[in-house]
């Protein structure tokens, strides 16, 4: 498979991302915000970092670069996008995930390992995640507290769209356990349509045991089984 | 020609800073304070002579769109 890794001036888990694709021997590559196409991409990876400085909101700059027409177009025709911390907060930028993330609740920037749950299997981004498993994933974030006004998170529930949850080591769903205040306790989400997801944590930090957790890789692992069951359109 | 821009959060949102700043008024004395919210201020310079009911309808479109984020947050435009 293919994944297409976006860079954005001030991404700075681009190559962590292509790595842990690599790894799983897949192919990966950057692709240039100002570049109109994504190639023969199969998925797309919105990486982390501090695209255009954070100026204005996070993410809020990138999501009128020329690649993300290209990532709306992708999506829209059902194609795979995985949006990792900055690059959740672009993807709800630009509308393609609901909610928003505002400032961490204590105002601190979190870089710490979490538990993270994973609260269905039932999506492209998840379907590896053994039944009962807890993820153990590095976040690395000042603004990471989810929130969505009531109506979307009642539809998030009754959608499935709520793909990972903070949670302690026995995966409680505790607000201890909750680094930045999101509401209830949300770290990912994916779309309705299910193709498109992002979340806070970073799964391409936690992608081989020298990482201290291999854990991430089940969220790769994930994409890659949905794209080799159910081949989804390539990119224009 | 100057357009303002101020970009407050919506109420339903915990604005930590402003609870924050809340805490450091009351620490410092001063009464009677009882909400403070933390948002942002935009100018924009506009050419002279521009139509302000023109520059109004384009500056709505662009503080919606992109100069705030309507999920999180409200806005108050003033052109003069």
């Amino acid at each position: 498979m293919n994944f297409a890794v976006l860079q954005f001036p001030a991404s700075n888990c681009d190559q962590d991302a292509i790595h842990a694709v690599r790894l799983l021997g897949h192919s990966a590559r950057y692709v240039w915000h100002k570049d109109n196409s994504l190639g023969d991409a199969d998925a797309v990876i919105v990486p982390g970092g501090f695209s255009y400085g954070d100026y204005l909101r996070c993410g809020a700059i990138a999501r009128f670069s020329p690649v993300m027409q290209a990532v709306k177009q992708f999506a829209d025709n059902g194609g795979l996008v995985l949006g990792v911390c900055n690059g959740f907060q672009v993807l709800t930028e630009a509308g393609l995930l609901p909610g928003a993330l505002v400032r961490n609740r204590d105002l601190q920037f979190h870089c710490e390992h979490i538990f993270l749950k994973p609260a269905t299997s039932d999506s492209p981004f998840t379907n590896k995640i053994p039944a009962g498993k807890i993820l153990r994933i590095p976040i690395a974030h000042g603004e990471g507290c989810y929130f969505a006004d009531e109506e979307t998170l009642a539809k998030l529930k009754s959608n499935n769209q709520i793909l990972w949850q903070y949670c302690d080591a026995n995966g409680n769903l505790t607000d201890t356990a909750n680094p930045n205040g999101s509401l209830l306790n949300i770290a990912g989400v994916c779309n309705e349509r299910r193709n498109v997801a992002g979340l806070m944590p970073h799964p391409e930090r936690a992608s081989e045991e020298i990482l201290g957790s291999a854990d991430g890789r089940l969220i790769f692992e994930s994409m890659i089984a949905a794209l080799q069951n159910k081949p989804v359109a390539k990119a224009a | 020609m100057k357009a303002k821009i101020i970009i407050t959060p919506k109420k339903a949102v915990v604005d930590p800073q402003g609870k924050t700043v809340q805490g450091a008024l009351e620490h410092m004395g001063y009464k009677g304070v009882t909400g403070v919210h933390v948002g942002k201020y935009i100018e924009i310079d506009l050419a002279p002579g521009t139509d302000p009911a023109t520059a109004q309808r384009a500056l709505n479109d662009a503080a919606h769109k992109f100069l705030s984020n309507p999920i999180i947050e409200d806005y108050r435009l003033e052109i003069e």
